[in-house]
């Protein structure tokens, strides 16, 4: 029996995971995916923003605010990116006025370090913005994050304090039992548990139509996005540039990601479609068009890839996050629920203890992580003590990101280890530079086959049935 | 910081050919390094032949005939280093690069040959629309699973792209027992050898669908289809010609791009329709003492012309380690005009024979090719058939040169009308 099952590891369940994981209690995450942050958390514009933009008052406004200030400690202590980039939400004349809107609704949110800029000081910043716009608010406290370390961080950091974690584990039923709930997989596994963490992101509200406390619904909203090659990085900006909100979203940015490639994106419509993470030609040409009207020469033949995730949107406008009976339900944690997410955490520890949840924070707890990043990070010298020690780490796999095989290796036995090509290229870059895994796709086949004692026809792309070879040749052996 | 006379930085057939031509020009302290397992690059995982024509007379497979530099290679004595990746090179020549053994190391080089190939255009730069399922692979990914390792990653396959590599996978895959269902090219002739078409396609009646493109990839896990459709002359899709191809995989042949990323953290000045540095006839790159060949210069069609280019830049990197590099005696910049994509070398600085290679725009039927200094032609050619897939040379000779005035010669094509030349 689980104290708490947390159903969902994205960064939102992550989180949570993370906070309970430091309590004394037996702690279980459920994942209906072959790995973690596999919705909303993988495919996303990876901002941790200021807090101006949610309605003051709301969940949405407080949680951001709160989140954003906690997140530099936080990323410190999972030794993930963190970077003060600061945004700016650019502007024609014509929308001077929703300029100065968001400044005094981020003031009321208590969103420090805002201010103003006009044409000439926001041209002397960025350079290649387009010249006609007129003016900019400027939030210096805006952060930009890897969306993929902040989950696998935090799940990880759960797991080494004693979490258990469960993946294709795909919700099929929840009953209520003598003191909890029993909590069954479609593949017939089941656990029980006295609370419930209801964290499923798109699929929230079945999760909740099954705890008993349903009567919301969660729609997808897509957003599509492109990643430029790193080269062209620097000749376009380092901050995270907004256009002026509309009722869909913040719109279309242009920011750097965390590991200095520029990301276009994303685009919003609604669809029906909870599973469809399919990019269209509509999408691109949005992305062309808004992206054109805040900057020129945005080097579109620099694609490198191009992405969509889905947006878990709520009915109410606001995040839906309450407990009844031992279940605590988050719904509609769309954007900024990254921003949110240490918040969102605290907050749901509040909502257990006040449900009568009682634990004390466990004598061995460890609150630090260290990431997979540290050897790509190391001086020279220290590479080649670490390399002397174990030489797949002299041995480069992926040359766009220089990612060597010890870095493979320890991304598949490292708490959440990888199973598949895209859980390794998430923890370590590998396969996301310029030649998209063209050359070490196949050499982190045959790692994660040995690793994992695999055929080379069992290891998957992301779990599955994404197989990658069917079957050996005729003359194979 | 050890130093040594000449640092070779890639281990495939341009590698293997310069340090052996370096060698035999009497240099002896050379440092091949290689990022792969064993020598010979990419051709060790081309299994069919062909290869080796022009030099050898014979067709050798990929393997083969990188094998017989190999054997070159250990003849001398030359050294060699595998599973080393270079990470960094200068201006001033310090090399940077990691292995198992050594750790990180720096090398100081008298001189330095890029050597590092090309690698395929991914899916991700081609912006096509819909999921990311398992089963969508570059051609040079799938002939590794299948040529390397023994492996089978599709049953039923959509190629886009007529790169020599697709046509050469889409034989392959079908002697694995696959059936490809389409060959795919957005631009109206093959990008291809016409060798390729006939041996690859024709043979086996595989559809070459020209002036195609795919529009969007279907399936959540793996591909379970692909829509395909015509483009017009904008080679924008036409949304009435769509139609749906049922496969499980998606290989893709879009082209080749010269892996410079060395070269350009060094500084050297890159071709921006070669992708590749900016060479003289030695192959001597911007910067004094560095040198390019193979395919990260530009892409070449057949490895026998890799061959010959590397030994050129093998001999001119050794005279320039022993002192024997002479002032420019000239110095011509090439010039194209379009219909002539690029010339490689982009400048002679020397009144020697000189072939230039380069690359046509689109297919032409009965042209000159022709080379002007000024006003003045020096020389000229007609041709019945050129096309992009076909690399075309020229060969300049001393006197040509020496009597060249303007300090450029342009290189283009003039359609012969009377022969009825025309695009095709």
């Amino acid at each position: 029996m689980y104290d708490v099952v947390v159903i969902g590891a994205g960064i939102v369940g992550g989180m949570i995971s993370r906070r309970l994981a430091r309590l004394d209690l037996k702690l279980c995450i459920l994942e209906k995916e072959n790995d973690v942050g596999m919705g909303a958390s993988r495919a996303n514009s990876a901002i941790v923003h200021a807090g101006f933009d949610a309605k003051e008052g709301s969940l949405k406004a407080k949680l951001n605010v709160r989140g954003s200030e906690m997140m530099e400690d936080i990323a410190r202590e999972l030794d993930i990116k963190y970077i003060r980039n600061e945004s700016l939400v650019v502007a024609f004349a014509h929308e001077r006025e929703s300029i100065r809107d968001l400044y005094e609704r981020g003031l009321r949110n208590g969103v420090k370090g805002l201010s103003i800029l006009e044409k000439e000081e926001l041209h002397a910043l960025e350079p290649h913005l387009n010249p006609e716009l007129d003016c900019a608010l400027r939030a210096s406290t805006g952060a930009i994050i890897c969306p993929f370390e902040l989950c696998l961080a935090s799940v990880g950091n759960a797991m080494d304090n004693g979490a258990d974690l469960m993946c294709n584990f795909k919700v099929c039923d929840i009953q209520k039992t003598d003191g909890g709930y029993t909590v069954t997989a479609a593949d017939g596994r089941s656990v029980q548990t006295r609370y419930i963490i209801n964290s499923a992101g798109l699929y929230s509200d079945k999760i909740a139509d099954m705890t008993g406390d349903g009567g919301f619904t969660v729609h997808a909203r897509r957003g599509e996005y492109m990643v430029l090659d790193k080269a062209c990085s620097k000749n376009i900006t380092t901050r995270s540039i907004f256009h002026t909100p509309t009722k869909m979203g913040k719109g279309i940015l242009i920011t750097p990601s965390a590991h200095g490639n520029i990301l276009l994106g994303p685009t919003a419509v609604d669809i029906d479609d909870k599973e469809n993470r399919a990019t269209t030609p509509e999408g691109f040409a949005d992305i062309l068009a808004k992206t054109g009207d805040n900057m020129a020469d945005i080097p579109f033949n620099q694609v490198i890839t191009s992405f969509c995730g889905l947006r878990a949107v709520g009915d109410t406008g606001d995040f839906i996050i309450r407990e009844r009976d031992g279940v605590v339900t988050l719904g509609g944690i769309e954007s900024p629920g990254l921003s949110a997410s240490p918040a969102i955490a605290e907050y749901v520890e509040e909502l257990l203890r006040n449900a009568g949840m009682n634990a004390e924070q466990k004598a061995d707890y460890q609150p630090r992580r260290t990431s997979l990043r540290a050897f790509g990070e190391m001086t020279p010298e220290e590479k080649n003590a670490v390399i002397a020690k174990d030489p797949r780490y002299g041995r480069i796999v992926c040359r766009c990101e220089q990612i060597t095989e010890g870095e493979i290796v320890e991304s598949i036995h490292k708490n959440p280890g990888a199973q598949d090509v895209d859980g390794v290229k998430r923890r370590t870059r590998s396969g996301m530079g310029r030649c998209q895994g063209g050359f070490c796709s196949t050499i982190v086949l045959e790692i994660l086959a040995r690793e994992l004692k695999l055929d080379l026809t069992e290891v998957t792309k992301f779990g599955g049935g994404s197989v990658i070879n069917y079957r050996k040749t005729k003359g194979g052996i | 910081m050890t130093s040594v006379d000449l640092v070779i930085i890639g281990g495939g057939s341009a590698g293997m050919s310069a340090a052996v031509a370096a060698y035999d020009a009497g240099l002896r302290n050379i440092l091949l390094l290689e990022r792969g397992n064993a020598l010979g690059g990419i051709l060790l995982q081309c299994v069919h032949n062909g290869f080796g024509l022009h030099r050898f007379k014979e067709e050798l497979t990929g393997p083969e005939y990188a094998y017989r530099y190999e054997k070159q290679v250990r003849e001398r004595g030359i050294p060699f280093k595998l599973e080393t990746t270079v990470l960094d090179i200068t201006a001033d020549r310090v090399v940077t690069a990691i292995n198992s053994e050594d750790g990180i190391f720096t090398v100081q080089a008298g001189a330095i040959i890029l050597a590092m190939g090309c690698r395929e255009r991914p899916k991700g730069a081609l912006n096509i629309a819909g999921t990311r399922p398992a089963g969508i692979f570059t051609a040079g990914t799938a002939q590794k699973y299948i040529n390397i390792d023994g492996y089978m990653p599709g049953n039923e396959v959509v190629i886009l792209g007529s790169g020599d590599i697709g046509l050469i996978m889409a034989r392959r895959m079908t002697m694995e027992g696959a059936k490809v269902k389409a060959v795919c090219e957005l631009m109206p002739y093959s990008g291809g050898l016409a060798r390729n078409i006939e041996q690859c396609l024709h043979d086996f009646n595989i559809p070459l669908m020209l002036s195609h493109t795919v529009v969007e990839i279907h399936g959540r896990e793996r591909v379970t289809g692909v829509t395909v459709a015509k483009v017009d002359e904008r080679r924008r899709p036409i949304p009435e010609t769509r139609q749906y191809i049922a496969c499980d995989t998606l290989l893709l042949s879009c082209g080749l791009i010269p892996e410079n990323e060395l070269t350009r953290s060094a500084g050297i000045p890159l071709d921006r329709i070669t992708n590749g540095a900016q060479v003289d006839q030695n192959r001597q790159t911007a910067i004094p003492g560095i040198f390019a060949c193979g395919n990260v210069l530009h892409v070449h069609d057949l490895v026998d012309y890799v061959s010959e280019e590397a030994e050129i830049a093998g001999r001119a990197a050794a005279a320039f380690v022993q002192g024997k590099n002479t002032a420019p005696a000239c110095e011509i910049a090439l010039r194209t005009d379009g219909k002539v994509r690029y010339t490689v070398p982009q400048r002679i600085t020397a009144e020697e024979d000189v072939r230039v290679y380069f690359r046509v725009a689109d297919v032409y039927r009965g042209v000159t090719i022709t080379v002007r200094d000024g006003e003045q032609m020096i020389f000229s050619k007609k041709k019945g058939k050129v096309a992009p897939g076909e690399m075309e040379s020229v060969t300049l000779t001393a006197a040509q040169l020496s009597k060249v005035k303007s300090g450029c010669l342009e290189f283009s094509l003039c359609l012969d009308e009377a022969k009825g030349g025309e695009s095709a």
